[in-house]
C-alpha cells in the first residue's frame, strides 16, 4: 500500500527533512540527503542489506505535501494540544535525544510515569505497526492516542474546537486540506507526514557501507563482522534503519508481556516488544522498552548471556559467548550510527486569537470603523487602518 | 450422449476451479512467497513456514479479522476466506511479511 514519493524531498519539499533543518545539511554535503554515495562494495550481502533508501516512503491514503508536513510540524510541537496546554508531542519525543526523552520511562500529563520507555520516531515512515507492542496500524492511527491519553490527557473530542479558535491554524488546515479543514483525521494526517519526513542523517557507518573504508574504525568493522554472526544481532536489528519492525522477548525480567496483551494466543508474543532502530543509538540511553539498561555496554552483556530464560524467549536469543574485546568491537560498531542529524528548529506556532471577532469585526474598514490607537495597541494588531 | 459429455465438462471444470480455489504461499527468509492473492469465496490459502523461525499469520481487517496461532518451522495451516472483500494479512511477529487478499 505504500507508495514511495519519487524526489519527495527534492525542491521546496526537501526543507522538511529531519525537521526542516537539513537545508543546511543537505548544501554541506552538497548532495540530497536521499541519495547514498554508491551501492555497497566488495559482493557483501551483509552490507548491502543496510544500503540507505533514496526516498520516503509515504501511503497512498496519506500522500506527502509540504503544506501538510508544515501543518504537522507545528502540531507536534504545540503543547495546546495537551490537556494541560503546557506538553506537546515534543516534550517526550524530543529532537536533542533523537527524539525520545533521555528517561527510563516517560512522564505524562501532571507528571504521571507511564510505563514504557518513550519510543524515538526517526525513520518510522519504514515502521510497520506503531507502538512498543504494535497495537496501532498506522502513524496516522498512532497520532491521537497519546494526546488522549496519560501522557497529554487532552478531551480528544475538544481538539478541533480548540485549534478552530486559533486563526493561524484555520488558515494552515485550509491549505493543507482544501474544503476538508480542521477535523482529527486532519491532524492524525498532518501529524504522520511531518512524522515520516523524520529521517537520520548520514553516519560515518553510512559512508563506509558507499566505499569510504576510512569511515569506520578497524574495532568497528569487526564489530560489524560480529553484529551479523556470532553476535546474532542481525536477525532482528535489519535493514537500513536496524530494526525488523518485529516483536520478539529479548529475556528482560519484567513483568510487562508486551505484545502478548494484544495477540493473546502465541507463546512467542508473550514479553515481546518492537525492535527498535539502531540509529543514533548513543544518543538514545537508556535502553530497551523499560529503559532498565543505562548503557551500551550494558546491553551487550544483556545478550551475551543476561536474559531470562523463559519458553517465549525468541529463538534467535542464544548464549553468545563474548570476549571483552568482542564486545568491545560490537560496541565501537554501534557508535558508527551516530549521524549528522541536523539542528531542529522549533516552529513558530499560530498565535492565540487576540481579541473577539466582533471586535475585529470593528476594527475592519469594510464596516466602517476605524479603530482607537489603543485598542491596535492592545491587540498588537499591525494592521492599516489601526494607523 | 451428448448430455453425459457436457456432464463431464462441468465435472472437470468444477474440479479445475476448485484446484485452482486453494493457493500455496510458503513464508521464508521472513518473507511470503506472494504479495497479492486473488480468490473466490470459499477458497483457501495454504500456509507453508519453510522459515526457521515461528511465524503467526494474522488479520485485523474490520469483518475478515482472523488469527491462525503460532506456526512453527515446518508446520503448514489452511486459512479459507469465507466472505467476498479485500483482506490485510500480516505476520503478527514479523510484520514487514504482509499478504494483500481480494476475495471476489
Amino acid at each position: 500500500m505504500r507508495k514511495n514519493a519519487l524526489n519527495t524531498l527534492r525542491g521546496g519539499a526537501a526543507a522538511l527533512y529531519g525537521g526542516f533543518a537539513a537545508v543546511a545539511f543537505m548544501v554541506t554535503l552538497g548532495t540530497s540527503p536521499w541519495t547514498t554515495e554508491a551501492t555497497a562494495g566488495g559482493g557483501d550481502d551483509w552490507k548491502a542489506a543496510w544500503v540507505r533508501p533514496t526516498s520516503v516512503p509515504f501511503p497512498e491514503e496519506n500522500p506527502y505535501t509540504t503544506e501538510k508536513a508544515t501543518l504537522g510540524q507545528k502540531l507536534f510541537f504545540d503543547p495546546r494540544l495537551s490537556g494541560s496546554d503546557y506538553i506537546s508531542c515534543a516534550t517526550c519525543h524530543n529532537p536533542g535525544f533523537a527524539w525520545g526523552d533521555g528517561l527510563p520511562t516517560g512522564y505524562g500529563h501532571k507528571m504521571a510515569k507511564l510505563g514504557r520507555r518513550t519510543p524515538t520516531i526517526l525513520n518510522s515512515a519504514w515502521g510497520e505497526l506503531t507502538m512498543w507492542d504494535g497495537r496501532k496500524d498506522s502513524l496516522e492511527e498512532q497520532a491521537l492516542g497519546p494526546i488522549g491519553g496519560k501522557a497529554m490527557k487532552q478531551d480528544v473530542s475538544a481538539v478541533v474546537e480548540e485549534l478552530t479558535a486559533i486563526p493561524g491554524y484555520r488558515t494552515l488546515f485550509n491549505v493543507a486540506f482544501p474544503g476538508e479543514g480542521i477535523t482529527l483525521e486532519n491532524i492524525a494526517k498532518a501529524l504522520a507526514t511531518y512524522e515520516r519526513t523524520i529521517v537520520s542523517g548520514i553516519a560515518p557507518f553510512d559512508r563506509w557501507i558507499a566505499g569510504d573504508q576510512r569511515a569506520i574504525s578497524a574495532a568497528a568493522k569487526r564489530g560489524f563482522d560480529l553484529f551479523n554472526n556470532k553476535a546474532n544481532c542481525a536477525a532482528c536489528h535489519t535493514g537500513w534503519s536496524g530494526t525488523d519492525s518485529g516483536f520478539h522477548d529479548i529475556g528482560l525480567p519484567d513483568d510487562d508481556i508486551g505484545r502478548g496483551k494484544i495477540v493473546k494466543n502465541v507463546v512467542k508474543l508473550q514479553h515481546a516488544f518492537k525492535t527498535p532502530t539502531l540509529r543514533s543509538i548513543a544518543q538514545r540511553a537508556p535502553y530497551m522498552h523499560d529503559g532498565s539498561l543505562g548503557t551500551l555496554k550494558e546491553v551487550i552483556d544483556h545478550y551475551n548471556d543476561g536474559f531470562t530464560r523463559r519458553e517465549s524467549l525468541s529463538d534467535e536469543i542464544k548464549p553468545l559467548n563474548l570476549s571483552e574485546d568482542e564486545k568491545a568491537d560490537l560496541l565501537a560498531f554501534l557508535l558508527t550510527f551516530e549521524g549528522d542529524d541536523p539542528a531542529v528548529v522549533s516552529p513558530v506556532l499560530p498565535a492565540n486569537e487576540q481579541v473577539p471577532g466582533a471586535w475585529l469585526q470593528r476594527l475592519s474598514p469594510a464596516a466602517g470603523g476605524k479603530a482607537e490607537t489603543a485598542e491596535c495597541r492592545t491587540a498588537r494588531l499591525h494592521l492599516d487602518h489601526c494607523n | 450422449m451428448k448430455v453425459l459429455l457436457v456432464s463431464i465438462m462441468l465435472v472437470l471444470a468444477f474440479a479445475a476451479n476448485a484446484i485452482a480455489a486453494q493457493t500455496v504461499v510458503t513464508q521464508k527468509g521472513r518473507k511470503f512467497s506472494e504479495k497479492k492473492i486473488e480468490l473466490n469465496v470459499g477458497g483457501s490459502i495454504k500456509f507453508v513456514n519453510d522459515d526457521d523461525v515461528t511465524h503467526n499469520i494474522h488479520s485485523t481487517t474490520k469483518g475478515h479479522a482472523f488469527d491462525v496461532g503460532a506456526q512453527k518451522p515446518g508446520q503448514t495451516i489452511v486459512h479459507t476466506f469465507g466472505k467476498a472483500g479485500k483482506v490485510k494479512l500480516r505476520c503478527a511477529i514479523h510484520p514487514k511479511m504482509k499478504i494483500k487478499v481480494t476475495v471476489k
